[in-house]
């Protein structure tokens, strides 16, 4: 007589070692998982209020100077300074040692006063501005070449990372100017509504750069083609002083006189982030740090103030489920971001008075501005107020 | 010969020098002169003569002058003479050496050179560079195009982008830092030690080291393209060679033809010998061959090339022969080998005339052509050049005598101006190409005029067009006026929506984050819908009292079925009424027979109830059959339990629509649920599918497996925390970087003026 028996094969269920984690069969059919969508949307609102609760984006505040702290720079090589006393000096990278006292390297004195300073990306040359822009050989006491093209102060100088041959400046008659080393000639000028203060290219885009300007905004333009801006960053209440790229090219962070910094996408006109606490003052200079991790804003007020770029990010090492359970979290936020309440939570940020007040100012500005366009559109003769978009209003002129 | 002969030519210089000298030795007046005969002169001569032959020049210590300011190193002062000295009188005398032919020529040469031009101004120059240099810039910089565009798209992006290349270290190097820790380990150790293991011995093998020292994938890769390139070229080489091989000479074809044609000649004759009727079929073959070539036109100088010949048969010798031996195939191809009739004799000269190049047979014809019609147009012809020449206006009068040639004479008038046509054209065209074959300019004039004709032609055309549209533009206007008002009257495309909602409140924990959810949903400006919905039903109880009374008065039924009563007015005459009942009525009658299927208030009545009926809550029924009792196939659970265990549903809120009898309400919409929901289709998506599809698609690793759980949760940038990220570089991507840097290139960057040269010139041109 033959015996039927339930059996059970122990390898199905079993773990291999007491480190693994235990074996939960489970049946993926969509039939009995009938509440997916509200369960996951649940989970998507829980994500976005934690990520609130936890962004806490400001690390450290670096203290020491006695004046405001107006540049900040990273080089993997090489620091070089200019100074109003017509002079640029070489310095080592690592500090004095014990009884030694700080000197620097190499001091080369110019013929004219440098207002800004940028080194190559590869080689050893720099590159300064004032009355015009100097290429300089770090071996050699004068300039490789000089460049200008008109008569006006050049306030800021700056490498392409990818071209490395390709500068960009500018200067204070409102004009961007680009140059090319090898062939010592500048390329092309485009004229803007206001004064840029300092450019930055994309790490990641080589014909792309990002202007800070004093009417607020900031301008993404390709170099090809500079009559009209690929994008235009508006959220600062003040005038954006400097600009730097996250070294993934994805996001930039600007600091404006309005005493907070932003974080922007790059292919977003509004800001993602508004940082500023209660002590910054005017945010004069910005610097993502090369890791893409955080940002260093130097103030008004003396201070070097770290952030982290991503405001919740957990810092530490992450254990696997950690991970996974922060790129689901991620995902989610991301699927459901236009729901109301997830955006609402997700959009929330806490402003000082100041700023609020004057965005509601130039809100009301804007849109009377825009009435009153719009009525003279309507009283004049069809074609003769023609509509110009918002990218192409601010740039008056491209110079070849 | 060549010494005796320099020799003669040196004495005749000599002789020359001398008779040029004397004038200048002997400042003679004129009075002496004119006194001396000639007898004294021939002796002074002589006496001179033996002077200088006794080897002292008495009379040149004598002279001497003061420098003169116009003398210089580089031209011959011509002062004093009278006339300027030119180049040419200077190398006169010399003029049978054949060495100063060169020198003649250069100087002509240099003669016929222009002068440079002015260079442009500074300004231009540079603007120049500027732009030639923005153009070379940018047309680097596009290589990067694919590659942002790449890094837009990814899926996935980790940095840093370079990978560090997956090196394998050598065993040796491995065992280095290595010790033996447990006791297990230490013994094996120990054994291998004691029998002197090789353990740091030459462990790689000759071929793993060659593997190692291998170059990259990359380099193999350029090295094979450099492979496959030189074979393509030198199979491609080869088979050339081999198709130069085998062309032969011109020479050797045409020798190769002539055998072949004799060959046939005598095969013919042999065949007419021996076979007559194959001799018959060989000639009607070329019977074929000669109505092929009559049809066919191919010896006729029709062709390109033929036409080409005609216009060189003028002054090339050869091309003469060559035509002439063609038309000579022709003649021979054409004709016909049987008995040949007069008639087609004299086709056979037309056709020869016919043959001879067109320009010479156009000549020919404007001498004296057979035609009168053809004299009296070539004389017109005359005429109207003059008149072109006048006032260069050809349609203007060409018109006027046609409208005068109409006036004149009617019958004749068509043919005429027919006629009258085809000369013009004609005579246009012969024009044009005597004119291009003799003075290109006025060849030029002639298309101008042509051109012109064809031009006002066209404006005349024009004109027409634009009246026509003018007049259909006008209605049309009014319309295109009001569609840009409309457009404008919308509002103005805003710019992005912010990312944040800045506010002056902050918010620190989950309570009061849950808060900044409700209180976005209830009064929520983002939702019309929703607040629309809120007032309603805010209105809704104030409006249920008087909805109580109004019910009474109107009944939902009585509303939608009774019919409108037809009020007649007394006033009409009633013969007038009734004509009008009658006409009232067939329309009546007609539209029933039209709509005589459908009963619409009906059908929507029925709707109404359904939609009443379906959103009604339903009752639960939560009987088991055969529990407690029997069960079975035909069996029923009891009207008792059934009425036990049956929930009724609560009455629900009051439909909106209670008291409109003509509407329904859609009352599926879950305000609560409403504001949860998106209300506007997200931008980067076109249609509500694509996003709800997004939506419905789960992604925790409740409802999927582990790896798609990893592969939808993939987050798009991955960075490490303390890893430096460099700006991306051209070996990062696969392009090859230039092997100069910046600096090099611009230490011998003076080179690139030259560059621009080209450009400048161009721009001189403009």
């Amino acid at each position: 007589m033959k015996v039927k028996m339930l059996s059970r094969n122990p390898d199905n269920y079993v773990r291999e070692t007491k480190l693994d984690i235990q074996r939960v069969p489970r049946n993926y059919d969509p039939t009995l998982h009938p509440f997916e969508v509200p369960r996951e949307y649940v989970r998507a609102l829980n994500a976005t209020k934690l990520e609130r609760v936890f962004a806490k984006p400001f690390l450290a505040s670096l203290d020491g100077h006695r004046d405001g702290v107006n540049c900040l720079a990273k080089h993997p090589k090489s620091l070089t300074t200019v100074g109003d006393d017509k002079t640029v000096k070489q310095w080592k990278m690592d500090g004095p040692g014990c009884g030694e006292e700080e000197e620097p390297l190499q001091t080369i004195l110019g013929k004219t006063v440098s207002t800004g300073i940028d080194h190559h990306w590869k080689d050893p040359i720099f590159a300064t501005c004032g009355q015009q822009v100097d290429i300089w050989d770090e071996q050699r006491t004068s300039p490789v070449c000089s460049m200008n093209w008109g008569f006006d102060s050049v306030c800021s100088v700056k490498f392409n990372p990818i071209e490395t041959f390709i500068l960009g400046s500018c200067a204070s008659d409102r004009n961007i100017v680009l140059y090319d080393m090898r062939q010592a000639t500048p390329l092309k000028k485009v004229i803007l509504d206001m004064r840029t203060n300092t450019i930055c290219w994309n790490p990641m885009e080589a014909f792309h750069f990002t202007a800070a300007n004093e009417d607020y905004n900031l301008y993404t333009f390709d170099m090809r083609a500079l009559d009209t801006p690929v994008q235009v960053h508006m959220d600062h209440v003040s005038a954006v002083l400097d600009v730097d790229y996250s070294p993934t090219g994805k996001e930039f962070v600007s600091a404006s006189f309005d005493k907070s910094i932003r974080i922007f996408p790059v292919e977003r006109s509004r800001s993602r982030e508004v940082y500023h606490t209660k002590r910054m003052q005017h945010v004069i200079c910005v610097k993502w740090t090369s890791d893409s991790k955080y940002i260093m804003c130097g103030s008004d007020e003396m201070n070097i103030r770290l952030w982290k770029a991503n405001a919740s990010e957990k810092l530490g090492v992450l254990t696997s489920r950690e991970k996974a359970a922060n790129d689901y979290n991620q995902k989610l936020k991301e699927k459901f971001q236009y729901h109301p309440h997830v955006k609402r939570i997700a959009r929330h940020r806490h402003l000082p008075k100041s700023i609020y007040s004057q965005i509601q100012e130039q809100r009301i500005m804007k849109e009377s501005r825009r009435r009153k366009e719009m009525n003279r559109r309507k009283h004049s003769k069809p074609g003769s107020v023609p509509v110009v978009s918002e990218r192409k209003k601010h740039v008056v002129a491209v110079v070849k | 010969m060549h010494a005796t002969k320099a020799a003669k030519g040196l004495l005749a210089l000599s002789q020359q020098e001398e008779l040029v000298d004397l004038p200048t030795n002997y400042p003679l007046s004129a009075s002496e002169d004119e006194g001396d005969s000639d007898g004294e002169r021939k002796h002074q001569k002589l006496l001179e003569a033996i002077g200088s032959l006794s080897g002292k020049n008495r009379w040149k210590s004598v002279e001497r002058s003061e420098a003169s300011l116009k003398v210089s190193e580089f031209n011959v002062s011509s002062e004093g003479s009278g006339e300027k000295l030119a180049l040419s009188d200077l190398l006169e005398p010399v003029k049978p050496s054949s060495s100063l032919t060169a020198v003649k020529k250069q100087l002509s040469r240099v003669k016929s050179k222009k002068t440079l031009e002015v260079p442009l101004n500074k300004r231009e120059v540079e603007q120049i560079h500027r732009e030639v240099a923005f153009s070379k810039t940018s047309q680097i910089l596009s290589k990067w195009d694919p590659v942002v565009q790449k890094n837009r798209e990814a899926e996935q992006l980790v940095f840093p982008l370079e990978k560090e290349p997956a090196s394998f270290a050598p065993i040796e190097q491995v065992f280095l830092d290595w010790k033996a820790r447990t006791p297990l380990e230490q013994e094996v150790f120990d054994l291998l030690h004691k029998n002197k293991q090789p353990v740091t011995d030459p462990l790689l093998t000759p071929v793993e080291k060659a593997s190692l020292k291998a170059m990259s994938l990359e380099e193999a890769k350029i090295r094979r393209a450099e492979l496959q390139r030189a074979r393509a070229l030198q199979s491609y080489y080869e088979a050339r060679a081999r198709r130069l091989k085998k062309i032969k000479s011109k020479k050797y074809h045409k020798i190769v033809k002539k055998g072949k044609a004799k060959k046939a000649i005598k095969d013919f004759e042999q065949l007419r010998k021996v076979d007559p009727n194959a001799a018959l079929e060989e000639l009607e073959k070329i019977e074929k061959a000669r109505m092929m070539e009559r049809m066919s036109l191919k010896h006729q100088n029709s062709g390109k090339w033929a036409k080409s010949k005609a216009i060189m048969a003028k002054y090339d010798l050869e091309a003469r022969q060559a035509m002439q031996e063609q038309l000579a195939k022709n003649k021979e191809l054409t004709q016909k080998l049987q008995v040949v009739s007069e008639s087609e004799e004299e086709g056979g000269a037309e056709e020869e005339e016919a043959l001879v190049p067109d320009v010479v047979n156009e000549v020919q014809m404007n001498a004296d052509g057979p035609n009168p019609w053809m004299l009296r147009t070539c004389n017109r012809d005359a005429k109207e050049d003059e008149v072109q020449a006048d006032s260069k206006e050809l349609p203007e009068p060409v018109a006027h005598e046609f409208s005068d040639n109409e006036g004149n004479e009617k019958p004749e008038a068509e043919e005429d101006v027919l006629l009258k046509e085809f000369e013009e054209r004609r005579s246009i065209r012969k024009r044009s190409k005597l004119n291009q074959d003799a003075k290109p300019v006025g060849g030029q004039e002639t298309k101008d005029s042509t051109t012109k004709e064809v031009l006002s032609e066209l404006k005349a055309l024009s004109q027409k067009l634009s009246k026509d549209n003018r007049l259909s533009k006008k209605p049309k206007e009014s319309p295109a006026k009001t569609v840009p008002l409309v457009q404008e009257e919308e509002p103005a495309p805003e710019e992005e929506e912010p990312l944040l909602l800045q506010r002056p409140e902050r918010v620190r924990t989950l309570e009061e984050l849950e808060e900044l959810g409700k209180e976005d949903c209830l009064p929520n400006k983002e939702l019309p819908g929703a607040a629309v919905e809120g007032e309603q039903v805010r209105r809704n109880p104030q409006e249920e009292l008087k909805g109580k009374k109004k019910e009474k008065m109107i009944s939902l039924q009585k509303l939608l079925t009774t019919r409108t009563p037809s009020v007649t007015s007394v006033a009409v005459p009633t013969t007038v009424e009734e004509q009008e009942d009658e006409v009232e009525r067939d329309q009546k009658q007609m539209i029933k027979e039209a709509f005589a299927g459908d009963d619409v208030i009906k059908e929507f009545l029925k709707e109404k109830r359904e939609t009443i009926q379906a959103n009604k809550p339903k009752d639960l029924d939560l009987t088991l059959p055969g529990w407690g009792e029997w069960g079975g196939m035909d069996l029923k659970p009891s009207a008792k339990k059934r009425r036990r265990f049956l929930i009724k549903a609560p009455e629900g809120p009051p439909r909106r629509d209670r008291d409109l009898p003509n509407v329904i309400i859609n009352e599926k919409r879950n305000i609560h649920a409403a504001a949860h929901q998106v209300q506007v289709l997200p931008y980067p998506f076109t249609h509500h599918q694509q996003f709800e599809r997004t939506i419905q698609n789960p992604i925790g690793s409740t409802w999927n497996t582990q790896r798609a759980f990893q592969k939808l949760t993939a987050p798009k940038v991955v960075t490490k925390a303390g890893h430096i990220i460099e700006p991306i570089k051209a070996e990062d991507v696969g392009y090859q970087s230039s092997p100069k840097s910046d600096l090099s290139v611009m230490q011998s960057s003076p080179k690139r003026r030259s560059k621009h040269q080209k450009q400048l010139k161009k721009r001189r041109a403009q």
